[in-house]
């Protein structure tokens, strides 16, 4: 049997296990000591100011009006309650911002690959002006320049008497639905159902017999049919709230604050070229090879985008677009500065000022965005472990 | 003999060469196309005669109150009066040439180490990181017998810039270490890393400046009093080496595996390895994503108006509330978002330059 012979045992300190546990010894160490070293300062320098901490503030009367409340709240409400209401705000204008974001964007991505030159260049200009402008400075713009420059509600501009728009928000129809309109969603949800189960079998009768049925076609048909023919079945159940002008401003119908609408423009505007910078590098990621190779199997222009092209270009797309629309929602705390009342404004400014529960009160939005950010990422990874080329 | 002499060429059809030839392939190939070229060459011409009318023809650019504003136009005035606070906020007037030199000898030292072809490129980078900062700070603070201006003097373009630039110097060496944590196979540091990475990049920069202007005082010792404008910078800096350490994080994934087993074979050790080997090829494939940071950054700034700093815009907001100058927002707008612009479209195109250099692969 042949001796091993052993490598001469080098010191401990040299050894590469050895001097990694050592580092990260004292890097926790450090790290501790930091951590200690502020919460110590924090906890004196509270005593000194005679704050108390810890989240009894939350049940405290908040004693100040919001703007734009999506659930009922007054002035005698908590503090907890000026959090969901902000909430709620940021929510709303997040999920509108998203979706118009979105459209627009997709429109002028598309516009941009256009081969009508006037049109690829219009869209170049828009992408190039509105995405090298600081997303404040446009907020701002729209608020103060655009929005400001509007009419007093006297002199508005209108549609037919139904719809406003003046220094004070615009003013939209608000529908009241009346007795009946439950069948009208019950078509609506009919149709859905129909077109899932529709889908279904279509796909496994082209699996068997390779036999393709119009599902798109269909789908949109059911859709809009049948809740519209409810809708006259049941004597059309929906009447609507026209705004009136009384006195000073307008009562009635739907009130959208000008806070609102420029913050939501400017999200929007601002994020659709950003959004269609993606959609035109996802489309041009998509290698030629592939539109050749459909053609020559026969497909039509039409088939090739969708069925080719669309498919893969979605996967470089879809990842790029969720970190958009989370950069979306934070963007959204920018309304503090335009008097939107959303979760930094209304949380993380006035119920800070009044309480100067500084540490609970960033702490608590922090983690709503926090929590946001890893939903959304969470869905992402998910998305993307699905979607991802499957090599064999 | 009979000799076959061709007739000369017929020219093209004049509908396919020329401007015609153009538009009909353009902007008039199909039917859909020619009414989408109809519906966007109303929109040019409905909006942009007034927009160059309001802008040039009509404006007034002469004198200097509000009453030679009288064309109707854009009143170029007030820019030109205010212009010297757009761009240096309340510096003192006398000390402008601090500024002035201190960001031109800057724009020197980067123009110096991005062309191409300059010589000593190590000694000048050097001279940036360890030296400049120096010089730059008695410039535009005091010392040295030059007068002390307090950072709440400083404002216009030229806090944006020293916000932005800062911003990027403590971002990039705080990026790298964390792009290094987490790509570290120590668990404790990428752990710390992962934390560190995410928890910035998922809250808004608006709650981190709040945080840095509220709750850093909070943690300090009593007695420490830390300038407004550090604790923006602590905020932004922070906020921003996340940012970084991605982008540099997506440099040091695409590098192969082969060339830190090349550098183990070769008995490098860990820092030879990264500094030697590993770093110098992912950060040169990330430059444009790191431009590109630099883009966001600049834009970012801006939030600083919301604490209370002067920037641009926030000086230029503030300007339309003296009440000798009221009513002139657009061209305040208009002018703050012309320099931003200018700042990030020449960054973008800069940054697409170099994908196009270092785009190596086959290109259609």
């Amino acid at each position: 049997m042949a001796t091993v012979e052993h490598p001469q045992k080098t010191a401990w300190w040299n050894n590469a296990h050895n001097r990694a546990l050592l580092f990260q010894i004292l890097l926790a160490i450090g790290v501790s000591v930091f951590f200690a070293f502020i919460a110590n300062n924090t906890i004196h320098n509270l005593e000194q100011r005679g704050i108390s901490t810890g989240f009894a503030f939350l049940k405290q009367k908040a004693g100040f009006g919001i703007l734009q409340h999506l659930i009922p709240y007054t002035e005698n409400d908590t503090y907890g309650r000026t959090f969901i209401v902000g909430l709620l705000n940021t929510i709303l204008v997040s999920v509108l911002g998203i979706i118009c974001a979105t459209i627009i964007g997709f429109i002028v991505g598309v516009a941009r690959l256009s081969s009508n030159w006037l049109v690829s260049k219009l869209a170049g200009i828009y992408i190039e002006t509105f995405r090298n402008l600081p997303l404040l400075l446009q907020i701002f713009f729209w608020y103060f320049a655009v929005l400001q420059a509007l009419p007093s509600p006297r002199n508005s501009l209108h549609i037919g008497e139904k719809f406003f728009l003046n220094i004070r928000g615009v003013y939209l129809p608000n529908p009241i639905f009346e007795q009946g309109f439950g069948w009208v969603e019950g078509a609506f949800i009919l149709a859905v159902l129909a077109t899932i189960i529709l889908k279904r079998w279509a796909s496994k009768r082209q699996e068997q017999t390779g036999e393709q049925f119009p599902v798109l076609w269909t789908a949109t048909g059911l859709i809009l049919i049948l809740p519209t023919i409810a809708y006259f079945a049941t004597g059309g159940p929906i009447s609507w709230e026209y705004p009136v002008l009384k006195g000073f401003n307008f009562q009635g119908g739907i009130t959208i604050i000008p806070e609102l609408a420029a913050l939501l423009i400017a999200l929007s505007v601002y994020t659709a070229s950003l959004i269609a910078e993606i959609v035109r590098s996802g489309i041009l990621s998509v290698s030629h090879g592939q539109t050749e190779a459909a053609e020559a199997l026969g497909l039509r222009p039409g088939k090739t985008l969708r069925l080719v092209i669309i498919p893969q270009a979605m996967r470089v797309i879809i990842p790029q677009m969720t970190s958009q629309y989370l950069n979306l929602v934070k963007n959204s705390s920018l309304a503090t500065a335009i008097g939107y009342p959303d979760l930094v404004a209304v949380f993380a400014g006035t119920t800070l000022n009044q309480t100067g529960q500084a540490i609970e009160v960033i702490a608590m939005t922090m983690a709503v965005y926090l929590t946001i950010s890893l939903i959304i990422s969470y869905f992402m990874n998910w998305y993307n472990a699905r979607s991802q080329l499957r090599e064999r | 003999m009979l000799v076959h002499t061709p007739h000369p060429n017929l020219p093209p059809p004049s509908t396919s060469v020329g401007v015609i030839g153009w538009a009909r392939k353009n902007l008039f190939s199909t039917p859909f196309n020619s009414a989408l070229t109809l519906c966007a060459l109303y929109i040019v011409v409905r909006f942009l005669p007034p927009v160059i009318n309001w802008a040039f023809l009509d404006a007034n650019w002469a004198g200097s109150t509000r009453d030679a504003c009288t064309d109707g136009g854009a009143c170029w005035v007030f820019v030109k009066v205010r212009l010297t606070q757009f761009m240096f906020g309340f510096y003192p007037a006398d000390q402008y040439w601090r500024v002035i030199l201190a960001f031109g000898l800057l724009g020197v030292l980067i123009a110096w180490l991005l062309l191409e072809k300059t010589p000593k490129k190590s000694w000048v980078a050097a001279f940036t990181i360890l030296i400049y900062p120096i010089i730059a700070f008695i410039l535009f603070y005091g010392g040295l017998g030059l007068p002390v201006v307090e950072t709440n003097r400083w404002g216009g373009l030229m806090l944006t810039l020293i916000l932005a630039t800062i911003g990027m110097f403590f971002a990039l060496p705080f990026g790298i270490i964390l792009a290094m944590g987490r790509r570290s196979t120590m668990p404790i540091p990428r752990a710390l890393s992962v934390v560190f990475i995410e928890l910035w990049r998922g809250v808004p920069l608006i709650t981190v400046l709040f945080m840095s202007s509220v709750m850093l005082p909070l943690f300090m010792p009593e007695d420490l009093r830390i300038d407004k404008l550090v604790r923006a910078l602590i905020g932004i800096s922070l906020f921003q080496s996340a940012y970084m350490a991605e982008v540099i994080r997506g440099g040091l994934q695409a590098l192969p595996k082969g060339q830190s087993e090349a550098a183990d074979a070769l008995g490098l050790s860990y820092w030879q390895a990264m500094f030697l080997i590993i770093l110098p090829q992912a950060l040169k494939t990330v430059i444009p994503g790191i431009v590109n940071t630099f883009i966001e950054l600049f834009k970012d700034t801006t939030l600083v108006l919301i604490i209370g700093l002067m920037d641009l815009l926030s000086i230029v907001q503030s300007a339309f509330s003296d009440p000798k100058w009221l009513g002139f927002s657009v061209e305040g707008y208009v002018f703050a978002g012309l320099v931003y612009w200018i700042f990030c479209f020449s960054m973008s195109r800069y940054s697409q330059h170099l994908e196009k250099k270092l785009h190596t692969g086959h290109k259609r």
